[in-house]
């Protein structure tokens, strides 16, 4: 038998792909970890080692600059897993429940905001939060609560915290699509083997349902994490790349484009913003990796 | 039937629930569609009032159209979007099959490259992707976007279409094969129609995404000939900002195509991420 020929046909399959991720995507990634090491010193670029991470580190200015951002990123964080991840488990539940009617319409209802973009969101929410325009205050005002009405994008103890449940409300069809295909997968025999035993209604949620979509809760936290530790458009949109009031909305996202930009009298330094972005890198691969192998390879998962 | 799943006060409570989350989710949007189409006055006057004979006005739309180069700008988000979706789709599916199909030296080492791609965001390489953009002349081209877009969606479309070409029986194509079908022709004409379901979820997958994305227009294509519709309106409502009717009105005209994308494909959308995909 003849050494079989060499097959032609699968690099031709594979290669478009492969030749463009890797271009476009992985090439560019770790060039970007390698320029961190490098600055421009005198129009020429130079090996400076560590130095662009002693700057970020150690040099107050940046220092600061650089724990703020993670911080409220850190907060931003926060908020999602706190409250998007809840409400969408709960319409989840609820949407899943059998016979319910408008289902569908709900589901699609709940799913616009989603499909908008930053833009639209930030300036919509912006305008409706607006003191000039007062629907907020006069929404509050309808219930009685006026008082507790402020300018809140434009305070520094409320605009972080108001950013990102803005951010909620627009991704909370996300959690909740997941969440709703994951109750839908559980069959039916397991719910009515549980309602003999007496377990309906919430306690089988807690008891049956819950613990059946733990891994779906899983992989709805690693997606936050990650899409959180690398966005930037809301805060872009809504507050400008100052992040303002006062950098109080500041996160790693707008930090590594205002530090890579430049921005009124700063110049723009694209080694030091190489340096953000590893150090996000650096942070979004050790939140992969704490799921991949802290969480998900505990996790029990139960046949269906 | 039991008590408890059908009890009627729990599903007032349900839908009372679900109709509240609802309004939330939809005021916004109807609040901006609404105000875009009133005047000035009416605006500050009655902000949650339907447009009535007195209060209705175009003079938003106006301003925008004159102004701004929307269709320009959607224009170019279409290119953009279609462009890069077709590229994800085809060379997604090409590698997904050679992956899928083939036993080769390799194969799960390739597979677990292009999988690394799914949860590492392509925007850590944005200064390295701006200054290969600017070596090859390529910034402020409708092209660098394609070509990161294309990346930014081909990890997880091999994931997802290589999941479903192993269900695509192996007989049809062992039977093509002795038919005397090139191996091209099996995959063009016979495993790619069978995949088409899950062409269409990777597709919706990617297209709000790449419609809505900010960060790469603004870097690599912020030139006025380049400006997708977000960026276009992101800049025009900046310029704007104490023009109440046009910002408005910018902001209904970038909500409409969507809105109307959303209502034509969101079954298939619904039913892309309830499948179990994204497992």
């Amino acid at each position: 038998m003849s050494k079989p020929r060499f097959r032609w046909h699968i690099v031709v399959f594979l290669a478009p792909a492969v030749l463009i991720y890797t271009a476009v995507m992985i090439f560019p990634l770790f060039n970007t970890l390698r320029l961190a090491l490098y600055s421009k010193i005198d129009q020429e670029r130079i090996f400076v080692g560590l130095a662009n991470f002693y700057t970020l580190f150690g040099d107050p200015h940046w220092a600061d600059q650089f724990w703020n951002a993670l911080g409220n990123n850190f907060w931003f964080f926060l908020i999602h897993m706190l409250v998007q991840n809840p409400i969408g488990i709960i319409l989840a539940a609820i949407l899943s429940h059998p016979r319910l009617r408008f289902a569908a319409f709900y589901r699609s209802a709940i799913f616009i905001p989603t499909i908008l973009s930053f833009v639209i969101v930030g300036f919509a929410w912006k305008l409706i939060l607006s003191p000039i325009w007062g629907i907020a205050p006069s929404m509050l005002d309808a219930i009685g609560l006026k008082s507790l009405y402020a300018p809140w994008l434009g305070k520094e103890d409320y605009a972080l915290t108001t950013l990102a449940l803005i951010s909620v409300w627009q991704f909370v069809g996300i959690p909740m699509m997941l969440i709703y295909a994951a109750l839908l997968s559980i069959p039916d025999e397991i719910l009515e083997a549980g309602e003999i035993d007496g377990i309906t209604g919430i306690s089988a949620f807690w008891k049956i349902k819950l613990p059946l979509i733990l891994p779906s809760i899983g992989i709805i936290s690693i997606l936050t994490f990650v899409g959180n530790f690398n966005a930037f458009d809301l805060i872009y949109a809504a507050q400008g790349a100052l992040a303002g009031p006062d950098f109080s909305t500041d996160i790693l996202g707008t930090f590594m484009y205002r530090t890579f930009f430049g921005f009124q009298l700063q110049l723009g330094d694209p080694y030091l913003g190489s340096a953000i972005a590893s150090a996000m890198f650096a942070i979004i691969l050790v939140g992969v990796c704490i799921y991949l192998f802290g969480i998900q390879t505990r996790m029990r998962r139960y046949q269906l | 039937m039991n008590k408890a799943r059908s009890n009627p006060l729990n599903k007032v409570a349900m839908h009372g629930a679900l109709i509240l989350y609802t309004l939330i989710a939809l005021f916004p949007v109807f609040v901006i569609l609404i105000n875009s189409f009133k005047n000035r006055k009416a605006i500050f006057r009655e902000p949650l009032a339907v447009p009535n004979a007195d209060t209705f006005s175009m003079i938003g739309y106006e301003t925008v159209m004159k102004q701004g180069d929307f269709f320009l700008y959607f224009q170019n988000s279409m290119i953009v979007t279609v462009v890069s979706l077709t590229l994800i789709l085809l060379f997604g599916a090409m590698a997904a099959f050679a992956l899928s199909e083939y036993r080769f030296r390799g194969n799960l080492i390739m597979g677990l490259y292009l999988a690394l791609g799914i949860m590492i965001p392509i925007r850590i390489g944005t200064v390295a992707i701006l200054e290969m953009m600017v070596a090859t002349g390529l910034v402020n081209t409708l092209t660098a976007l394609i070509l990161v877009y294309t990346a930014q969606g081909l990890p997880l479309a091999v994931f997802i279409l290589s999941e479903f070409m192993r269900q695509v029986s192996d007989d049809l194509k062992n039977a093509g094969r002795i038919d005397g079908l090139s191996e091209y022709t099996i995959f063009f004409r016979l495993v790619l129609p069978l995949v088409r379901p899950a062409m269409a979820t990777v597709a919706v997958f990617n297209m709000i995404p790449i419609w809505n994305d900010l960060w790469f227009p603004l870097i690599l294509a912020p030139a006025e000939e380049t400006k997708t519709l977000t960026l276009g309106s992101q800049v025009f409502i900046g310029q704007f900002v104490t023009d109440w009717n046009a910002v408005l009105s910018a902001l209904s005209m970038a909500i409409l195509p969507v809105l109307i994308l959303y209502v034509i494909f969101s079954r298939q959308l619904i039913r892309g991420i309830t499948s179990g995909a994204v497992k």
